[in-house]
């Protein structure tokens, strides 16, 4: 069972570019990213896309279908009719380098500035954990650093200069990932998430936790906890205390 | 040409950022030197994110029997004896330490009732003995590891205002060519920004290949673009050695449907977890492929098969969980004996075994990869899987100590394109503690040389350069040439069909010859396009390293006549002692690949002991065992 497709994909770089039309073969059971090679290797040799595992599992293949932020390897073909032009373009929020491919050297430096695991005083192979207490980071720790919801998060995406100070989905899920490590030493996660990384500019749109490819409860059950963190810290007198003469860790 | 040349300084390059590339950074960081790591991909990207089932390390947590001599035991046994005894055995005693490392990273493993690191079962593993995050260990490991590398800047930050003061990550650099003094030895390395096609080029005295494997030379892989066997062949043409390159691991469980899927990895977990494989006739007929070397250690009936999962300790287990080579070929046999599944596999069935509650649990990325891709329900229908080609054992031989490349001085290669570990076979887990353990001995090897140079650089003749650059741009030379998608599928048509999971003299007579027509065809490869981001122009790059490594595994493979692990010859069906001690060793011989015999190093006393005689019997020639001092071996099986 094969049919013809109409594609249009956006072809370009930095200096600008158009949707290219292109009528390509689709094959029973394939995704958006069998038929983007399939015009590289008889239509557009040069035609730019990332992608690594095709098993949505290393988050390379980002990009947006039908201005949908979405994983090419695993959108099935299915999903559309035969009827239907599919478009495809590169990630709004970030810089073109070409074609499909964009520059998301800002998620990397946004990773730079959340300090790092702070090692508890114990021996390696000393550490216990119960099971329960881990999965809430192990949520945050499938991720696979698609960026997609770096990508539709309205405050990265329509106001270039929140980019300075926010430090958008994926790394707020960082932040409460260590923030709810049993044994990270450090007690300013939320601190952290409140004057470095922004949190305050979020509103909640839930719009990240849509397009997660991993299901990760972005907003309830990293932001909304840490906002509430930040929240009961600042002003309940009693905790602040507390966390300065180390009655409560963080 | 050399206007756009960029150049950089650094005591060690890793070139690959998988989980032995990103261990040796942190040790040749950790060792005071500046260092540089480069990949193909983005950071945090590699093959190794794509590692399911888990860390094999003795740490004894599920089952406290388990140590270090019966993780080594399990290894040699998996790799049918041709093992480097001395790398199973560091890897064997130091993988335990290397994965609580991790948890000071910030790793966060599933957990034992007791707090501890919780351990699973896998295939070939006497115990419970893989460390995982439900399947998605590999993820955990790069990010861990990542995420060191980040805090490893911050430091560097806080000392001297630039975080990439000593550790510094080029991605999206593919190397081309290592660069040599004219003594050979190592200089730094030559490449190309996959972004904008420029030139890059690296000095430094020492170079840690950690490039991964080479399954991009077949059709049916588990494996991503990434794997056209770079390291492989840059060492090569460096002129060091490939060793046990005839080996190539075809896991038993890839998927089989629908087609564009065809061979992405179905991981062991879902038999460690209780999983089993029936033809279509719906028997459990891996009782019926258990061979003589592992019988009396699998279970013979079903019910006792099923019994293990509970109480391993008074029951055999189901063998389904023998390691891949043997399960692979008893899928192959269904098969082709016509009791395969509609779409050329066979089953897998956890559906009728587990809950659906518990299936979500242990197996979620299973799950979410069979649903999206296939629809189908795992906890509901049975899975169709069939061989998929899932890692190379051959590759760069090195010394197991130090990591250091045979013949290059500079040289050093860890992960999954070094060779010797897993010997004819790995198993499963194997891996990704051998890219720790090795991984932090090559980055520290590389620190001691490089120490030991005292300041000495072996320094490039610019000529070198320029052939480099010259040999890179010639794809955009020539008219009317082939095109480079074309090339590789037919490579990898051929390697799939003639030098694949069975193999006979004939077919591989003929691959080669294929394989000689390929590579004049090679020579004149016409790309479109321009230097930025120009998928068709790095694949003609890689397809020389491909076609190199093609060549090396198929004259391995004509030469070792019998058949041993991740190896079946049709005509040599046998596994033969005579065989045992001697490795293929394939270099470069002009355009083409020279392959010898070496023997291997007998094994240690104490580590011989770690068998019973008749264990041993199944594998040395009458004239080894007569060797053995039998003061040496013992009964009890238990090791010391
Ligand atoms: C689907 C799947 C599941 C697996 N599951 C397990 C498991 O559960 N347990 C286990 O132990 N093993 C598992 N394995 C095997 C294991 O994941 C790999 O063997 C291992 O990750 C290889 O790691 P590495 O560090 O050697 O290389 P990789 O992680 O592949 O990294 C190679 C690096 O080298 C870079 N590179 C390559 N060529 C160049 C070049 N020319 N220039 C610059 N950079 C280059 C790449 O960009 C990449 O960064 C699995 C493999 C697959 C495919
Ligand atoms: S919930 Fe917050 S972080 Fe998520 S998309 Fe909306 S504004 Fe952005
Ligand atoms: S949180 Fe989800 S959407 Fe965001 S980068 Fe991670 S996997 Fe992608
Ligand atoms: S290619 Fe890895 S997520 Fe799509």
């Amino acid at each position: 069972m094969s049919y013809d497709a109409r594609f249009r994909v956006w072809r370009g770089d930095a200096d600008g570019g158009e949707l290219v039309d292109y009528t390509v073969e689709v094959n029973d059971g394939e995704v958006v990213l069998d038929i983007i090679h399939r015009l590289q290797a008889t239509q557009s040799g040069d035609l730019a896309v990332r992608w690594n595992c095709k098993a949505g599992k290393c988050g390379s293949c980002s990009a947006e279908i039908n201005g949908m932020p979405r994983l090419l390897c695993m959108t099935r073909m299915s999903t559309f009719t035969e009827a239907e032009t599919i478009t495809v373009t590169p990630l709004r929020a970030f810089p073109v380098i070409r074609d499909l491919v964009t520059d998301v050297s800002f998620n990397y430096a946004k990773a730079r500035q959340i300090p790092a695991f702070a090692p508890p005083d114990l021996a390696p192979g000393e550490y216990r954990m119960q099971q329960v207490d881990v999965e809430r980071s192990q949520e945050f720790r499938k991720c696979i650093e698609c960026f997609l919801c770096q990508d539709t998060c309205h405050v990265v995406r329509d106001h270039e200069d929140n980019k300075e100070a926010f430090a958008g989905p994926r790394f707020l899920i960082r932040a409460a990932e260590l923030d709810m490590h049993p044994l990270d030493a450090r007690d300013d996660r939320a601190d952290f998430a409140r004057e470095e990384q922004g949190i305050g500019m979020c509103n909640i749109t839930k719009c990240c936790t849509e397009v997660c490819p991993e299901h990760i409860k972005i907003t309830d059950n990293a932001i909304i906890p840490m906002k509430e963190r930040v929240a009961g810290r600042r002003y309940d007198p009693l905790v602040w205390l507390g966390t300065k003469i180390g009655l409560r860790r963080g | 040409m050399t206007a756009e040349l960029e150049q950089f300084d650094y005591d060690v390059l890793i070139v690959g950022a998988g989980g032995a590339g990103l261990r040796a950074a942190i040790a040749a960081r950790e060792a005071g030197l500046r260092t540089a790591i480069i990949c193909k991909s983005l950071f945090g990207k590699a093959h190794t994110v794509m590692a399911e089932g888990g860390i094999a390390a003795s740490m004894g947590n599920v089952n406290s029997k388990d140590s270090w001599q019966v993780h080594f035991r399990d290894t040699m046994r998996g790799g049918k004896f041709l093992n480097s005894w001395r790398m199973a055995e560091l890897h064997a005693k130091e993988a335990p330490e290397r994965v609580w490392e991790l948890e000071t990273y910030g790793a966060l493993f599933d957990r034992t009732p007791d707090g501890r690191i919780s351990q699973r079962n896998f295939g070939g593993h006497e115990y419970p003995r893989l460390a995982h995050v439900g399947d998605r260990t590999g993820l955990e490991l790069i990010r861990t590891m990542q995420q060191k590398i980040v805090s490893l800047q911050q430091d560097d930050e806080r000392e001297s205002g630039d975080p990439e003061s000593r550790l510094k990550v080029f991605a999206e650099v593919t190397i081309t060519d290592l660069l040599q003094d004219p003594s050979g030895a190592v200089a730094g390395a030559f490449g190309y920004w996959r972004e904008s096609g420029r030139f890059v080029r690296f000095d430094a005295p020492a170079v840690v290949l950690a490039t991964g494997g080479i399954g991009k030379s077949f059709k049916v892989t588990s494996n991503s673009w990434e794997y056209t066997g770079d390291g492989h062949a840059l060492a090569l043409r460096a002129g060091s050695n490939l060793v046990n390159m005839e080996f190539v691991q075809f896991h038993p469980t890839g998927m089989v449907w629908p087609p564009s899927v065809k061979g992405i990895l179905v991981t062991e977990s879902v038999r460690g977890d209780g999983g089993v494989l029936k033809n279509s006739e719906g028997k459990r007929f891996m009782f019926d492929y258990v061979p003589d070397v592992f019988r009396g250690q699998y279970a013979q009936t079903e019910e006792e098969g099923d019994r293990w999962y509970t109480d391993p300790d008074t029951n055999k287990r189901p063998p389904e969980l023998l390691p891949r080579d043997e399960v692979a070929r008893a899928i192959n046999s269904e098969v082709k004996a016509g009791r395969g599944s509609p779409h050329g596999g066979v089953f897998l069935d956890i559906a009728s075994r587990r809950a659906p509650e518990e299936i979500l649990k242990k197996l979620p990325s299973m799950h979410h990869q069979f649903k999206e891709l296939a629809d189908v329900d795992i906890t509901k229908e049975p899975m169709e899987v069939g061989p998929t080609c899932h890692y190379v054992m051959g590759g760069v031989e090195v010394d197991p100590d130090t990591a250091a490349a045979a013949r290059v001085p500079g040289l050093f290669a860890a992960g999954e394109v070094s060779g010797g570990m897993h010997g004819s076979n790995r198993l499963g887990g194997n891996s990704l503690s051998d890219l720790l353990v090795f991984g932090a001995r090559a980055g520290t090897g590389a620190a001691a040389y490089v120490q030991g140079l005292g300041g000495r650089r072996p320094q490039v003749d610019q000529a070198v350069i320029d052939a480099a650059a010259a040999a890179a741009l010639a794809p955009f030379e020539e008219e009317g040439g082939e095109n480079p998608y074309t090339l590789h599928q037919e490579m990898q048509q051929t390697m799939n069909d003639l030098v694949g999971i069975i193999r006979t003299a004939e077919e591989i007579e003929r691959a080669l010859e294929r394989l000689e027509d390929l590579k004049a065809r090679a020579e004149h490869l016409t790309v479109e396009g321009h230097r930025q981001f120009n998928p068709g122009w790095h694949l003609a790059l890689d397809l020389r390293n491909m076609l190199a490594v093609s060549e090396c595994v198929a004259r391995a493979a004509l030469l070792r006549q019998e058949s041993r692990g991740g190896h079946t010859r049709d005509d040599f069906p046998a596994m033969d002692p005579r065989w045992r001690g001697r490795n293929l060793i394939c270099s470069a011989d002009g355009d083409g690949i020279a392959v010898r015999e070496q023997p291997m190093p007998a094994m240690r006393e104490d580590l011989l002991a770690l068998f019973e005689t008749d264990e041993l019997a199944k594998y040395l020639t009458p004239e080894e065992l007569a060797a053995v001092p039998t003061a040496a071996t013992h009964t009890d099986g238990s090791g010391s």
